[in-house]
């Protein structure tokens, strides 16, 4: 594999050798980010996986158990619930990103203030989750005065609903968060993939009697299926490292009703001491993050050898 | 919603006669419409926040801020209060103070090792950049308790070195990668040529790469800076000193605790957002690029 494309290589003579650069040099270049990624990256991966077979309480990582801390995770309910709460968010966030981002996309192409649009929705993108929880926790907050959504609901004579405070509303009052805050995202990345489908083709299928709802699913879809499923890649990535959220608004709660797989991970680590735990929890969230891992190599050694 | 984008653009000007024209701007107003819903959604929460971080405490326990054209009164107090009494001032400063660093020290270390990657010539070159492209998915939990305790013999969590080292660190595999990227597209030519002339490998690094990459490190430097700005979970787990503590910590205390004072968290989460905002709307077009080059992180 060659890094840099082949290029019209420079007149005869005049070529420079391809020669090995010394490792000195090498080294004054990479030696600071080797270093870093050895210990910050490295190190830890091993080290965390050694933690996780170990009790581990209170930070002493003495006694060797095996896979005891696997399987007692798998017998606790919170850790159980977390994973639960993940496929949630996977399912819904996924999803409705995807399609409100797609669909902004293609209605804000046909208007002059395109650029305004996305730039309202992209917003959220730039600013902290933690910003986004004070935001939502003022929309959601039960006192009408407050809320906007229980002020609109009272409109109907409905409510007040506590939407963070009651189990069966609060997964889906935050998730509705992070939808709100990711779909500029995912219109910003779509819309790019859709300015790159040929006009002609359009206007082929026009020409020939296909309506806007078919030209959408059966050409717009088709062609930027595989920006859409980078996408998907990337955002169930962000679901599987979420943690603000959920820790902003909720603290994992009612009980741990809204907890998910990194705030577990926190909690057992400070909050419990269950040092063994903790690092059961963060290798579960490595072994889910590796297919990412191949399909990222993947995808990057196909374009590379081009 | 029949209208042909393409067609339209060509078709349009001048011929179009009046009646024509109002029957195509009423087949688009669904389309209007729902730009309009959607433009709603998205700016009405922010913009609420904004609204009530302004107003009197008592207005805002009496009226919601969608009302408050019928009030009228804009206050001050909100900020003044946040910033001294509740610590938010400091926790500005801590946040630039933890940010600052750890923009700038990725950005070195990341555009050199993305040279090497990109021009230097030696064994194993790829490799090594797989496997860091590879580690860009490993999850910081994984370096939580190692981390913790390599840091604890030298108490690196009490001041702001073991931040910005935690933070450096975890944007290396992104930033060589994103810049590797755009290091390789540089004209050959212009690299051989000064070596030619004489230029040692860090001279055509400093003279050459560094100033043709403005866009793309400027691009980088942006994306790295705001994702600091806006961090929690790394400064939860290696700010030890609550004195440290940045803006994320300290606006998420204030949730927890005075969960029913909306005018203090009002005016202390927009100060959180106004640094992010105020970049975004400079410097947009170098965050979308950046954005658009690095969706894998």
């Amino acid at each position: 594999m060659t890094a840099t494309p082949v290029m019209v290589s420079p007149p005869r003579g005049r070529r420079v050798r391809h020669e090995r650069t010394g490792w000195g040099t090498v080294l004054l270049f990479l030696a600071p980010a080797l270093i870093l990624v050895a210990i910050f990256l490295v190190y830890p991966v091993f080290s965390t996986l050694r933690m996780s077979i170990d009790r581990g309480l209170g930070g002493n990582f003495t006694r060797i158990v095996g896979l005891d801390n696997y399987i007692s995770l798998l017998q606790t309910p919170s850790f159980v619930g977390s994973i639960v709460n993940n496929v949630l968010w996977i399912v819904f966030y996924t999803t409705f990103v995807i399609l409100f981002g797609l669909g902004i996309a293609v209605v804000a192409m046909r208007v002059r203030y395109e650029a305004t649009i996305k730039a309202i929705v992209f917003l959220p993108m730039a600013i902290a989750a933690t910003a986004l929880g004070v935001i939502w926790a003022f929309v959601y907050a039960t006192d009408p005065n407050i809320g906007l959504l229980n002020a609109i609901l009272g409109i109907v004579r409905v409510g007040p609903v506590s939407w963070l405070g009651d189990p069966s509303y609060v997964n889906a009052a935050l998730i509705a968060v992070g939808i709100w805050g990711s779909t500029g995202f995912a219109t910003v990345i779509l819309s790019a993939a859709l300015k790159g489908i040929p006009t002609e083709v359009l206007e082929a299928a026009r020409t020939d009697g296909a309506n806007e709802f078919q030209i959408f699913w059966r050409i717009i879809v088709p062609m930027v299926s595989l920006p859409i499923s980078v996408l998907a890649v990337t955002l169930i990535v962000n679901v599987i490292k979420l943690f603000d959220i959920p820790y902003v608004m909720t603290g994992g709660g009612p009980g741990n009703a809204s907890r998910v797989i990194a705030f577990e991970m926190y909690k057992q680590d400070f909050s419990a001491g269950q040092f063994g735990k903790a690092a059961a929890v963060a290798v579960v969230m490595l072994i889910l993050l590796i297919p990412v891992m191949a399909f990222n190599v993947r995808r990057f050694r196909s374009s590379a050898v081009v | 919603m029949s209208t042909n984008v393409a067609t339209e653009r060509i078709a349009v000007p001048a011929r179009e006669t009046a009646s024509a024209r109002i029957l195509r701007s009423l087949n688009r107003t669904p389309v209007h419409i729902f730009l309009g819903i959607v433009a709603v959604i998205w700016l009405a929460p922010t913009v609420g926040l904004l609204v009530t971080s302004f107003r009197p405490r008592t207005d805002i326990q009496s009226t919601g801020w969608w009302e408050v054209l019928g009030t009228l009164r804009f206050t001050l107090d909100n900020y003044a209060s946040v910033l001294n009494a509740n610590g938010m001032g400091r926790a500005f400063l801590n946040s630039l103070f933890i940010a600052v660093p750890s923009t700038l020290l990725p950005l070195l270390v990341c555009s050199l090792a993305a040279y090497a990657f990109s021009w230097l010539r030696f064994p194993l070159r790829d490799t090594i950049f797989l496997i860091i492209v590879a580690l860009m998915m490993v999850p910081v939990q994984v370096a939580f308790l190692p981390v913790q305790q390599l840091f604890a013999p030298f108490k690196l969590t009490q001041g702001f070195f073991g931040i910005w080292l935690a933070h450096t660190a975890f944007a290396l595999p992104f930033g060589i990668f994103l810049l590797r990227n755009f290091f390789i597209t540089l004209p050959r030519d212009l690299i051989e040529a000064a070596r030619i002339d004489g230029s040692s490998t860090l001279g055509v690094f400093r003279t050459i790469v560094v100033p043709l990459s403005v866009p793309a490190i400027a691009a980088y430097g942006i994306f790295q800076f705001l994702w600091v700005w806006n961090d929690l979970l790394m400064a939860l787990i290696f700010v030890g000193n609550n004195a440290n503590y940045p803006m994320t910590i300290q606006v998420t205390t204030l949730l927890g605790t005075y969960g029913t004072e909306w005018h203090l968290l009002a005016a202390s989460a927009f100060l959180l957002m106004f640094v992010p905002l105020a970049v975004f709307f400079s410097l947009q077009r170098y965050f979308v690029q950046g954005l658009l080059a690095g969706s894998v992180k």
